[in-house]
């Protein structure tokens, strides 16, 4: 799950970072009281969406006066922004985040990240900060410094410092740079994040060290226990039938076809839309059911890939270990009378309890396709796609 | 002799009175498997399915039961107490098969089990079939045979589509191992491919991947300078769509890494089969096997 810059922010600042004089708005009027509550003479009206390089997109504007803090706000509420981290469709901005501007004397950049290889949260940083780490990768490579944290003990300080004298820091900000160090490491384990960045943290002329934007990510299997941290999610940034699915716990991707697809596992979800495409068909979304499918989980997955007006036929396709084709079964069917499905609807069933599974779906007396394997399955839909459309 | 698990396994099953605990453990007693323990905290004394001794804790279960496998099905908020508790207790080999345990919590675990010398593979794993012979965690035993094919995956019910039609074709397995698709795990490609590499039951690999990250990539390195046996690979994802991530927290494409396209090219650099699709599998296992 992905946050607001803004609400990044308000939660580092909670482990000691320090960020600068800010406040959100949702109005042009709320924006202009924001500045004058933040005072001086100078703000950043920043767009919010989760996505980074908003400012190459227009989405950051350095205002000098209240009625420039209005007109950018204007300007800003209702846009919709492209960055390469949208795609072209892009997303319409809702919130704005109104900041003071601060005189930056220098730019750095620090990522945690869960590094897999070491299996341990891992710290880049980099002198040249303000520009994306992958683009300092290639034009600065030797700027980047890593540390490692051994998670029996934790972010030691003599890591931070390490990092910071490697930034160039002068001795008398040491220890603040400790302090974000330390305050980063802090909040992205106790708040189970798998990603916080600071790009720019910027030293100031003031000799201060602020947060001038922060980006975090954090890990949805362990929302259920960081309440604070799950209610800031925002539907408004997610296609609408994710979150559905997100709500209902399943794992749904919107994808450009017209085969709807309900698979236990990712690994065989994935294999079953390639074989969907040999087969000459599209896949019109990914759906993990995951393990233990309930009858009620089922029905779900069948409400949301019926939801989507391109689907012209579906498959639902459960090798079952975990789960048993039987639950799965009653699933189909409880889903199939009740939902009524306006396309055709090919069913395979393996595994775990085939037999009885294919009991039920037979005796429903439905209009269900069966197949038997996963040949078979993409193979019957395809066709079954193109009896509908011809 | 496989890999990791076999006849002389003696299992316990950490979360035996659940709804998946239960179902599953039967599934492991009628596959032969020697489960010789359960752990459900407070239900300590009762028996489960007639035969099999419930214990408070882990510990108990190795000490009066002489447990030293276990696999694990606790709902994710325990899982990593419950692996913790395996590893303090003396297991050697610990399955879990819990799906949405918290990567943060996997940080901890699995420098605690190597520390312990215990092997973790999982967690959101499948578990591992040794067919004829043993069963951990949740490979369905009708569709697996024995035989002289190892295979590992990242994926589960991926692993039962190919295994199953191995077994149709007539060609058995010498064990299957299902890694997880979680980003922190226990045993990875190299372990499993190491332990077929020197099990002299296992003639052919199979390997069966996914588009994101670069393990694939390692792997193939690692069959090019270490495996003399021939290898067999799938990468799922092959027509996914860039930037969307599909289900398993590695599964995404970024940019010009992870995809299929540069996986399958490594594949094919390290002298292994590609599969382009799962029913592939037979003809290329069996001009192997000969």
């Amino acid at each position: 799950m992905e946050i607001h810059e803004y609400q990044a922010k308000e939660l580092l600042a909670g482990f000691g970072v320090a960020i600068p004089r800010g406040g959100v708005a949702y109005s042009p009027e709320q924006a202009v009281y924001r500045a004058a509550e933040i005072g001086g003479a100078r703000w950043v009206v920043k767009a919010q969406i989760h996505s980074g390089a908003r400012g190459k997109a227009g989405g950051v504007k350095v205002c000098s006066s209240e009625d420039e803090v209005r007109q950018a706000a204007k300007a800003l509420l209702g846009k919709k922004l492209v960055t390469h981290q949208t795609g072209p469709e892009g997303r319409v901005v809702h919130r704005l985040y109104v900041e003071q501007a601060v005189p930056i004397a220098r730019e750095l950049y620090i990522g945690f990240v869960l590094d897999r290889k070491s299996q341990r949260i891992m710290i880049v940083a980099s002198a040249n900060g303000g520009m994306e780490i992958e683009e300092v990768a290639k034009r600065h490579p030797d700027s980047i410094v890593r540390e490692v944290v051994e998670p029996a003990i934790g972010l030691s300080a003599f890591q931070a410092r390490e990092i910071a004298f490697a930034l160039g820091l002068p001795a008398a900000q040491v220890n603040r740079m400790v302090t974000v160090l330390l305050g980063c490491h802090r909040a992205f384990r106790e708040l189970d994040a798998t990603m916080v960045e600071i790009n720019p943290l910027v030293l100031t002329e003031d000799t201060q060290i602020l947060a001038l934007d922060a980006k975090m990510a954090f890990d949805d299997n362990a929302l259920f226990r960081r309440p604070n941290v799950a209610e800031l999610r925002d539907y408004a940034e997610e296609d609408p039938r994710e979150a559905q699915a997100a709500e209902y716990g399943l794992n749904y991707v919107a994808l450009d076809g017209d085969i709807g697809c309900i698979i236990n596992g990712a690994g065989l979800a994935m294999a079953t839309m390639d074989m969907i495409k040999h087969a000459g068909g599209e896949p019109a979304n990914f759906l993990d059911i995951g393990g233990g499918a309930s009858p009620e989980r089922v029905a779900n997955a069948f409400k949301l890939v019926l939801s989507d007006v391109k689907v012209s036929a579906m498959l639902v396709n459960i090798f079952a270990g975990i789960n048993r084709c039987d639950w799965v079964a009653q699933g189909v069917v409880q889903a199939a009378r009740e939902l009524k499905p306006r396309v055709p609807l090919v069913v395979r069933l393996a595994g775990t309890n085939v037999e009885e599974g294919r009991r039920i779906i037979r005796e429903s007396g439905l209009p269900i396709i069966s197949a038997d394997t996963l040949a078979e399955a993409a193979d019957r839909v395809v066709a079954a796609k193109q009896g509908v459309s011809a | 002799m496989s890999i990791f698990i076999d006849k002389s396994t003696r299992l316990v099953v950490q979360g035996i009175t659940g709804r998946d605990g239960s179902f599953h453990a039967r599934q492991m007693i009628d596959y032969g498997t020697s489960v010789v323990a359960g752990v459900t905290p407070g239900k300590g004394g009762q028996t489960f399915a007639g035969t099999v001794p419930v214990f408070n804790t882990v510990a108990e279960a190795v000490a009066k039961a002489g447990a030293d496998t276990s696999v694990i099905y606790v709902p994710p908020a325990g899982a990593a107490g419950a692996m913790y508790e395996a590893a303090d207790a003396g297991i050697e080999l610990i399955v879990c098969i819990t799906e949405g345990v918290p990567v943060m919590d996997m940080t901890k675990v699995l420098p605690y089990v190597r520390a312990k010398g215990a092997r973790l593979i999982g967690p959101n794993c499948p578990g591992a079939i040794t067919p004829g012979e043993c069963k951990v965690g949740i490979i369905p035993g009708n569709i697996c045979a024995p035989g002289r094919v190892g295979l590992v995956s990242r994926s589960g019910t991926l692993t039962y589509e190919i295994v199953h039609h191995l077994t149709r074709n007539g060609i058995g397995q010498s064990t299957c191992v299902g890694i997880g698709g979680d980003p922190l795990i226990g045993t990875n490609f190299i372990d499993v491919l190491a332990a077929f590499q020197a099990d002299p039951k296992t003639d052919v690999i199979v390997m069966m991947g996914e588009i994101g990250g670069t393990d694939e990539q390692h792997a193939a390195a690692f069959i090019k300078a270490n495996v003399t046996k021939p290898v067999v690979g799938f990468i799922a994802g092959q027509t996914a769509p860039k930037g969307r991530r599909m289900g398993h927290a590695g599964a995404i494409i970024s940019g010009s890494s992870g995809t299929a396209e540069e996986k399958i090219a490594a594949f094919a650099a390290a002298g292994m089969g590609v599969m382009r699709r799962p029913l592939d599998v037979v003809t290329l296992v069996k001009e192997r096997l000969q």
